[in-house]
């Protein structure tokens, strides 16, 4: 059996630094990510597709090779393909690779499972067509697939990232349909002074911002009551803006109003989150290393708290350098020598976030959908009907979860989860933190029942 | 005095007995725990089962027939109340068997039982062939089954679902969130609670599950339950492939295959372990193989409510008249007898059944 | 199903290889991501819910959302999580069995 210091589930920014870290530490590591290749989603496919799109993509994409290229080295097995469903004490990670189920263990877990959309439920959604942003990025990055008549719709800057790309890619967005409001911005000016801190940040936004305008891409603001319409398919975005009710035909809707943490793997283990009133999302919470309530668990990335690709790299170099000392590869002061400067750098990169959630805030008739929207889509259920449960004592979403089964489908609650806690939280007049999340198990991925039995007559080593 | 009854514990259990004292024009509140309390009633298995309860004490195999017996009336009632259908299926269920040794044992068990129920346990055995018939998707593994003709199956979260609604349709008052610390008697019992709020009634009924480990000796009760985990899977929703069920798999109305359960001596733990859905995941593609290819999508751990032998508990209070003790671990099974029969037993009427032998005095030290 | 894809490939494929959705034959690029490849490939509707039975098509494309779930070699996995392999068989879920319509 191959010896194992540390686990790190999640092949994006932070969980290729943490890797390249604790390695260069003298730790042994095992990466386990559920791509074929590493990057994550926000470098995807990056060591093939920066040389085929990478004058489209931006040199922020392509900078991701400098990540990728850091686990190639000794003292990592990166195992590609790798679906990670249950996380047991130990630490016992089990997954499922090329249709076998194994196992690996080892004294430190770094969790670096990034980033979720957020959750945005309205009218027609669910209809084929209809996307997230993230989605219509990663069709770009990976696959150099383009949607030819696109609406993006939802609020902040992977909107203006995607729409500036598909203008280099030759293929404009028929239109942006955004949520925020001009008194959004006026209140975000007040963190403007934070937000210059990170004003490489802000002049990129502006790039993009003029890009589209040269291209003459038309951008509605202020936009309320949207719902995508379609017989089978998405064939339209309506909505009001500027006073006005308006429709876009269209083939495809890309949705975005901002990403969360993907707490789904840390729940399962009990770290425990709390609600954060400014990011409309539970967060983990984390000590300053990363590290959790959980003995020998660290989280690291937008997993942590969002925070972006540059702050997850730093926080995981942050967790490695911290399992590297724990593990009595690094001293103290070692740790904190070079520990300092990435945490110096992760504040600043963190500054500008209060400008951006204030300027660009979730958009409210997606918060509280209407009773008619479905939440969850993989049941099928309603507002309405989270609504009623309320009526029927539900207090929290795991008693709604067996009232009415939203959170119970393959997604396990990725896409309903803050919507039914905001609902219940809403109806009960309690806080989310009261309210709660649901109860996260495994197997945090479907797996079949022949990988799990097959366990059965012994289970393989990872490293073998 | 507010209510007749304060009912502590809105489970199955309790609300199936709120639900029949509700009926009966009784004015009842209800006490219930947190959205992450331990509830059995989330985790259970769903089957409305006859076969091999009671082995050895046929009042309790009879008690559960009696409860199967009107459930189908007690699905309709809550069907028409609330427009909640719980996906009652009473067309029997097999005891399945891998070797035909622990058929013929269990065979010749349940001969005994029925001579002791005066021949009314209606019951067949299936040989191998004589299932795969019923049950084509069976495996050759498997040797034969019981298949018992009292037998059957529901949808126990539509049923949980129902008689919340039905509880509160009929006036109950029902009180969620709540962490019940002591009961005190002053001519009416005051229930009180940890956030300051004390109900006031004339009778309790504590069906609190595990929670009457603790509140149990506070009513003057033995209360002898124990945690016990059964670990369960269900699958992505599929066509349908499996008939009747059994205690290895069933299918559910949803589509989705149910695959049970473990019985963990854990205490408190109601985590789901790797081993513990490997062997799970095992039994079931033995028994039926075309399973290796579903996908499991979600598991869970509960705590089962668990007696020394296993057998529910009816007790009333010797120091506080009035208050009552009803726990069991069959709590879908039974609960049309605890809405349709057990008011008689709390109300002492005439029509009231004989539980002497579920008294907890069973398991006085003597 | 085939004809006028909402969506473009921006470069074109060096090699294609066959595969077969709902009995169809496809061609796609050889590795691609398989659900960006039937996307381009002008399949919209990938399943319909065993609740309802409405259509769906991706919708994350990160392997978070099940909505591209097609059945391959009688198994139900996320179309994003894999590659165009030649001669692949998909199906929409459960649907190949005809008349066994999902319960």
């Amino acid at each position: 059996m191959h010896p194992c210091d540390l686990i790190v589930v999640g092949a994006g920014p932070a969980g290729l630094a943490a890797a390249a870290t604790a390695a260069e530490a003298g730790l042994q590591v095992v990466l386990l990510d559920e791509q074929p290749r590493p990057g994550g989603q926000i470098y995807r496919d990056v060591d093939r597709v920066a040389a085929l799109r990478g004058g489209i993509l931006g040199k922020d994409y392509a900078e991701g090779q400098a990540l990728t290229a850091a686990i190639r080295r000794d003292g990592i097995a990166h195992l590609q393909g790798a679906v990670v469903w249950a996380i047991e004490e130990g630490i016992r990670v089990s997954y499922t690779r090329a249709g076998q189920a194994a196992q690996v263990t080892a004294p430190r877990l770094i969790l670096a499972t990034g980033a979720l959309e957020r959750p945005m439920p309205l009218p027609g959604w669910t209809l084929p067509g209809v996307m997230t942003a993230g989605a219509g990025q990663i069709l770009l990055k990976q696959s150099g697939v383009l949607a030819r008549r696109a609406v993006l719709v939802g609020t902040g800057p992977l909107l203006y990232l995607i729409a500036a790309q598909m203008v280099r890619a030759g293929t404009p967005p028929l239109a942006l349909v955004e949520t925020q409001t001009r008194a959004d911005l006026m209140r975000a000016n007040r963190h403007l002074g934070g937000a210059l801190r990170g004003w490489p940040y802000l002049a990129k936004g502006l790039a993009m911002l003029a890009e589209l305008v040269r291209a003459r891409v038309p951008r509605h603001t202020g936009a309320s009551d949207i719902a995508i319409d379609g017989e089978g398919r998405a064939e339209a975005v309506n909505f009001r803006s500027g006073g006005k009710a308006r429709a876009i035909a269209c083939d495809t809707v890309f949705l975005h109003h901002g990403v969360v943490p993907n707490t789904q793997a840390a729940r399962s283990i009990g770290v425990p989150h709390r609600w954060d009133a400014a990011q409309h999302c539970f967060n983990p919470v984390v000590d300053a290393w990363g590290g959790t309530a959980v003995a020998g668990v660290f989280l690291a990335g937008d997993g942590a708290g969002i925070g972006g690709a540059h702050v997850a790299d730093l926080g995981g170099r942050i967790a490695a350098l911290k399992v590297a000392e724990e593990l009595g590869r690094l001293s103290a002061d070692e740790r904190d020598r070079r520990a300092a400067p990435l945490a110096r750098q992760r504040r600043q990169q963190f500054a500008v976030r209060p400008f951006l959630d204030a300027a660009y805030p979730p958009y409210a008739g997606a918060l509280a959908p209407a009773d008619a929207t479905l939440v969850c889509r993989c049941e099928e259920v309603t507002a309405g009907d989270i609504r009623g449960y309320a009526k029927l004592g539900c207090i929290g979403p795991n008693q709604a979860k067996a009232f009415g089964r939203a959170g119970m489908g393959p997604c396990q609650g990725r896409y309903c989860g803050l919507t039914v806690t905001a609902l219940l939280a809403e109806a009960n007049g309690r806080t989310p933190d009261d309210t709660g999340y649901f109860r996260i198990r495994p197997p945090l991925k479907p797996v079949t029942l022949g990988e799990l039995a097959a366990m059965e007559d012994g289970v393989s080593d990872a490293a073998e | 005095m507010a209510s007749d009854y304060a009912v502590i514990g809105g489970g199955v259990v309790g609300l199936s007995v709120a639900y029949g004292l509700l009926r009966r024009g009784l004015r009842v509140a209800v006490l219930d725990g947190g959205d992450g309390s331990y509830r059995a009633s989330r985790g259970n298995f769903g089957l409305v089962w006859v076969q091999s309860k009671g082995m050895n004490q046929p009042v309790y195999a009879r008690w559960s027939q009696r409860s199967a017996a009107q459930w189908a009336d007690h699905a309709a009632e809550l069907a028409e109340l609330t427009g909640r259908h719980l996906g009652l299926r009473q067309d029997g269920g097999y005891d399945l068997h891998f070797s035909d040794e622990t058929l013929d044992q269990q065979v010749a068990n349940y001969e005994i039982l029925k001579a002791k129920l005066d021949g009314d346990y209606p019951y067949e055995v299936l040989g191998a062939n004589a299932l795969k018939r019923e049950e084509p998707q069976i495996g050759p593994k498997v040797a034969g089954a019981i298949l018992h003709h009292q037998d059957g199956h529901a949808n126990p979260l539509r049923l949980l679902t129902a008689l919340a609604d039905a509880v509160r349709r009929l006036g109950g008052q029902v009180l969620t969130g709540k962490t019940v610390t002591g009961v005190t008697r002053d001519g009416d019992y005051q229930v009180v609670c940890s956030d300051g709020t004390t109900v006031g009634a004339g009778k309790v009924v504590l069906s609190a599950g595990l929670g009457a480990i603790e509140l149990g000796a506070k009513l003057g009760f033995r209360a002898p339950v124990r945690p016990q985990r059964g670990q369960v899977l269900i699958t992505e929703k599929l066509p349908k492939m499996i008939n009747r069920p059994s205690l290895v798999a069933r299918q559910v109305d949803e589509g989705g295959i149910q695959i049970g359960a473990t019985n963990e001596e854990v205490g408190f733990d109601d985590r789901v372990t790797q081993p513990g859905l490997s062997g799970l995941a095992a039994q079931a593609v033995t028994a039926y193989p075309a399973l290796a290819k579903a996908q499991l999508v979600r598991s869970w751990g509960a705590l089962r409510v668990l007696t020394p032998d296993g057998l529910p508990i009816y007790q009333e209070s010797r120091d506080m008249p009035g208050a009552f003790l009803v726990t069991c671990h069959s709590g879908i099974t039974l609960s049309a007898a605890h809405a349709r029969v057990l008011p008689d037993w709390l109300e002492k009427t005439a029509a009231a059944p004989d539980l002497e032998v579920f008294s907890e005095d069973r398991f006085a030290v003597s | 199903m085939k004809t006028a894809s909402p969506f473009l490939e921006l470069e074109a494929a060096p090699a294609r290889v066959r595969v077969w959705f709902d009995g169809e034959p496809l061609h796609l690029p050889p590795g691609a991501n398989l659900a960006a490849a039937l996307l381009a490939a002008g399949v919209a509707v990938f399943r319909h819910t065993p609740v309802s039975g409405a259509p769906r098509g991706p919708f994350c494309l990160m392997g978070a959302c099940f909505d591209c779930l097609v059945e391959i070699d009688g198994v139900v996995r996320q179309a994003c999580m894999l590659e165009v392999e030649e001669g692949l068989r998909i199906a929409r879920p459960h649907e190949a069995e005809a008349g066994r319509a999902p319960v």
